[in-house]
């Protein structure tokens, strides 16, 4: 599913170069969890925008389900990020003054479904993370967890490839970390690859497998030994 | 994405905004608005003077005489005593001849006159003349008769009057004066005819008129027989220079003038004064679109910098937007649209409020204002033209924002 191979990654300031990423390799298989960590600095955010099509390598291969993105063009990465990528943000990054409904159908906007079957799409999608009655909420009207349900509905509602989760409790109480937590995990429980990028140990220990990052080289991959399952306050658990 | 959903997302993300894409499109409301009262105020002025001079007779050519010169001082044009009743005879001799571009002939003398009746007196030019005037200068009698052939023979002293002179006689223009008796210059003259109204064109009001027989204003009022004036009708619009030619040969001949000689008279063509006016008028009418053109320049750099400081205020969105997958050409063709709709609705709202202001402004000004269609087409093609141009830049500025920088911005 997802395959690095020696992927370098060097900003130019001046005449200072800064090597952020030095020769990555690493495999994830379809339907794993992952967590990257690592302190500031570690280079897991350069790492989390490269498996994100966000920016470009400098050096090595990324596949993505197949593709080789390290030669995409930028109109291509627009077009990984659309169809192979969902992203779920610290931030939630919804679109202000858009309702629930029209930011989950976003992304669908851009792929070219037509408007009765994004509507179908996404209000499933918000069913799903138990939002079926907030769907014409904006999101200024919903509360932390809420938006980050919509972003992670937003997220999954184009099927794609893989779940790029980046501090997606960064924002949240730890009621609201639980409940986000436990929505990928039940998510990766029905086959989804999901990556997230995170500095807390208690968010890591939810997932899989834990690949830690240090002065941009990974210093540790290993499986967790008994993921710590989430406690679901979702309410329509059954719904999904 | 295809443009319909472009234009679709744009407009929600007007009205998500809608006091400041008000002020955006005022640019353009106030441009398109002016653009319009402006050239329909100008084409409606237009259309009122040349209706006006052609109501003064189609067709017409205007003979003078030249300037009197007195030692080496030249005098007013018409000043000379060139034009004979000689020349009078010679130009209706020639419209009788069969093929001749000359079709009526109307003889002018005329005299600043005092005319008093029992109710007031007022001062204005008296016209000698025949009867074919009423018809080269279009005045219709309105009630009681014109002059006829009987009245020049016989040196009658009847007169016709305009509804001016009635009105600056006994205050009102509907007062029934045929029959009575008015003097002019102390000399008493009979209304035998009172014409219809015809308004002014420009300085000259054309009610404010007493027409009397020729040879009456010849002989009892004025004293000698030289003509101030005098009018000819062409046959046709197409004939008007074909019947300059032949007055000026005429009379040049009349008057023993050979070549390389100086005219003592001048041929005024109708067609020419109509053209000439047609040129003033069509240059003001640019003028005032160009400057109402202007200010539809400036609305479109107002909507150029409001949409540029949306781009920066709207960047995390864009960074959204393109995270989950815009293109770039589909943040180009959101923003382009968003300009376009703002000058098209503007402009819309520009045409029906400059439609409406010139047609208050005509009422106010009292002239006769005219929307074309062809005004309103380019309004609305410059609006959506400027939109496009001044939409253009911040666009792509929207459209090469960097994902990652745009999620970051704050």
């Amino acid at each position: 599913m997802i395959k690095l191979d020696g992927i370098k990654k060097v900003y130019k300031t001046g005449d200072i170069e800064v090597l952020a990423l030095s020769g990555i390799q690493l495999h994830v298989a379809e339907g794993e969890f992952v967590s990257i960590m690592g302190p500031s600095g570690s280079g897991k955010s350069t790492m989390m925008n490269i498996l994100g099509c966000l920016d470009k390598p400098t050096g090595g291969t990324y596949f993505l389900d197949g593709i080789d993105t390290s030669k995409a063009s930028n109109n291509e990465l627009a077009n990984i990020r659309n169809r192979k990528i969902g992203f779920v943000f610290q931030g939630f990054n919804l679109l202000k003054r858009t309702s629930a409904l029209e930011n989950v159908e976003l992304p669908m906007l851009y792929a070219g479904v037509a408007a009765k079957e994004r509507r179908k799409r996404a209000l499933a999608a918000l069913e799903s993370v138990g939002l079926a009655d907030r769907v014409h909420h904006k999101p200024n009207e919903l509360s932390g967890g809420q938006q980050q349900r919509v972003a992670i509905a937003r997220a999954l509602v184009g099927q794609p490839a893989m779940i790029l989760a980046d501090e997606p409790t960064g924002n949240l109480d730890s009621r609201s970390s639980e409940e986000v937590m436990a929505i990928f995990q039940r998510l990766h429980a029905q086959g989804n690859t999901i990556v997230v990028v995170t500095h807390e140990p208690e968010i890591a220990e939810h997932t899989w497998r834990i690949v830690r990052f240090k002065d941009g080289h990974i210093a540790q991959d290993e499986l967790v030994a008994e993921p710590r399952m989430a406690r679901a306050h979702v309410p329509d658990e059954e719904g999904a | 994405m295809n443009i319909w959903e472009s234009f679709r997302v744009s407009l929600r993300a007007l009205l998500a905004n809608k006091m400041r894409s008000i002020l955006t499109m005022l640019g353009i409301i106030i441009g398109v608005g002016s653009v319009i009262a402006m050239v329909g105020i100008a084409s409606g002025a237009t259309a009122n003077i040349m209706e006006q001079v052609q109501s003064l007779g189609s067709n017409m050519l205007i003979v003078m005489p030249g300037a009197t010169t007195t030692g080496g001082a030249r005098g007013a044009a018409g000043s000379m005593n060139s034009l004979t009743m000689t020349d009078l005879e010679k130009l209706e001799a020639a419209a009788q001849t069969p093929n001749s571009p000359l079709k009526a002939i109307a003889p002018v003398s005329s005299l600043s006159v005092q005319i008093v009746n029992a109710a007031g007196n007022t001062q204005t030019t008296m016209t000698g003349t025949t009867p074919a005037y009423a018809d080269i200068r279009n005045i219709t009698v309105e009630i009681g008769r014109f002059i006829t052939q009987e009245d020049i023979d016989a040196g009658s002293r009847v007169a016709v009057i305009g509804p001016s002179v009635v009105e600056n006689l006994t205050g009102n223009a509907q007062t029934n004066l045929l029959g009575q008796t008015i003097k002019l210059n102390n000399v008493p003259f009979m209304v035998i005819g009172i014409t219809e109204s015809k308004g002014s064109s420009g300085m000259t009001n054309n009610d404010d008129i007493v027409i009397v027989p020729l040879s009456t204003a010849q002989i009892r009022m004025i004293g000698n027989k030289y003509l101030r004036s005098i009018f000819v009708e062409a046959d046709a619009a197409d004939h008007m220079t074909e019947a300059q030619e032949e007055i000026t040969s005429i009379l040049l001949k009349a008057h023993k003038i050979g070549v390389g000689g100086t005219a003592d008279f001048s041929v005024t063509n109708q067609a020419d004064v109509l053209s000439t006016i047609q040129t003033i008028t069509r240059t003001m009418t640019m003028m005032l679109g160009g400057i109402a053109g202007i200010s539809l320049l400036v609305g479109g750099i107002g909507i150029m910098n409001i949409m540029l400081v949306s781009v920066t205020e709207r960047t995390r969105e864009i960074g959204i937007r393109k995270a989950i997958g815009a293109k770039r050409r589909d943040i180009l063709l959101q923003f382009l649209a968003e300009a376009v709709v703002l000058c098209i609705i503007g402009g819309g709202i520009g045409i029906l409020l400059g439609a409406g202001g010139s047609a208050l402004l005509g009422k106010a000004l009292d002239v006769a204002t005219k929307v074309s269609a062809f005004a309103v087409l380019i309004a609305v093609a410059f609006s959506a033209f400027i939109g496009i141009v001044f939409g253009v830049f911040p666009a792509k500025k929207a459209a090469d924002l960097d994902p990652i920088e745009a999620l970051r911005y704050e």
